[in-house]
């Protein structure tokens, strides 16, 4: 009963528990989310309670990279290298209608979709989305991470 | 009528021969200048104690490259005098082929990003401009893409799918 592989499964659940309720997130905000993010941080909204309200400013301690607001060809460089230096494992959430496809900015100046330049894992819609579906956004985001392969 | 603005008569007093047209539509001035007074207009505007235009309040382009016109860019300024609360728009008009018009920038400070923001979306050269370089858009950018035959569609990513040395996803 007690095989290697019901402990090893064990390990991983109690790994996914911890990373996913405990997610250092990188703000990259560049737009009008930003507003819509602020308010999904503040306490009325209260992303704490997700084990998510701790913002870092330097990608080097960053977990999850949120990507709110539109990404332009000037940007998307620094955006990459930003990406480049999150340690492993990382997961990064395109918070906005801009980062998921572009949106209504189908221009010379806009990147349409930033799974154009890095891998995205979860993708919130909306112009801007309101905190709720940000939230919804995170405990998807977090059911990801739980049954994610967890590598250490 | 409007038409005998204090503005527009000492521009045309003054610059007869480079005015090509005025007008003054419920009170807005409006002067079309050759591209080649535009120094001296400016000046005239700035430095005349009557008319004391200190504030330029814009400074933009038209790409007229459809309206069937004879030019094909137009330079429009406006500029505002914060003490006689008056305001004037100057239009130059400029060929397709190489277009030039001199900077102000050596009388408004604040036309220097005007005049690179116009070169880069654009493509209209400002004679003696002290830094003219693009302004919003990367160097690596080719064309101007306010111009009208810009194309649409076209994207010049720096990096992802498109751009260079790797090919189009689409």
């Amino acid at each position: 009963m007690f095989s290697q592989g019901f402990f090893t499964s064990q390990i991983e659940k109690a790994i996914g528990w911890a990373r996913k309720y405990s997610l250092f997130q990188y703000p990259f905000v560049t737009a009008c989310c930003g507003m819509e993010y602020m308010a999904t941080a503040s306490s009325h909204y209260d992303i704490d309670r997700f084990g998510a309200g701790f913002p870092r400013f330097s990608p080097r301690q960053a977990d999850v990279l949120f990507v709110v607001g539109t990404i332009n060809h000037k940007m998307a460089p620094v955006l990459k290298t930003i990406y480049d230096q999150m340690c492993e494992p990382k997961w990064v959430v395109a918070f906005g209608v801009c980062t998921c496809t572009g949106g209504f900015y189908d221009n010379y100046a806009t990147v349409q979709g930033i799974d154009t330049i890095i891998p995205v894992d979860i993708y919130i819609p909306g112009c801007p989305p309101r905190p709720e579906t940000v939230l919804d956004g995170l405990m998807k985001l977090q059911e990801r991470i739980q049954h994610s392969r967890q590598e250490f | 009528m409007a038409e005998d603005s204090l503005t527009l008569t000492r521009l045309r007093e003054k610059f007869a021969a480079s005015i090509l047209e005025t007008h003054s539509f419920r009170g807005d001035d409006t002067a079309i200048i050759q591209p080649e007074a535009i120094v001296p207009v400016a000046s005239c505007l700035k430095n005349d104690p009557d008319l004391d235009y200190n504030f330029l309040m814009d400074l933009t382009a038209v790409d007229c490259l459809n309206l069937g016109t004879a030019h094909r860019f137009e330079v429009v300024y406006h500029f505002f005098s914060l003490s006689k609360k008056h305001r004037v728009r100057i239009k130059t008009q400029l060929g397709g082929k190489s277009p030039q018009v001199d900077s102000i920038a050596s009388l408004w400070a604040g036309a220097d990003w005007y005049e690179r923001e116009v070169w880069d979306m654009f493509g209209v050269k400002f004679r003696g401009h002290p830094n003219l370089k693009r302004i919003l858009m990367y160097e690596e950018f080719e064309g101007y893409p306010l111009r009208k035959d810009y194309p649409i569609r076209k994207r010049q990513p720096l990096i992802g799918p498109g751009s260079p040395g790797q090919p189009s996803s689409k």
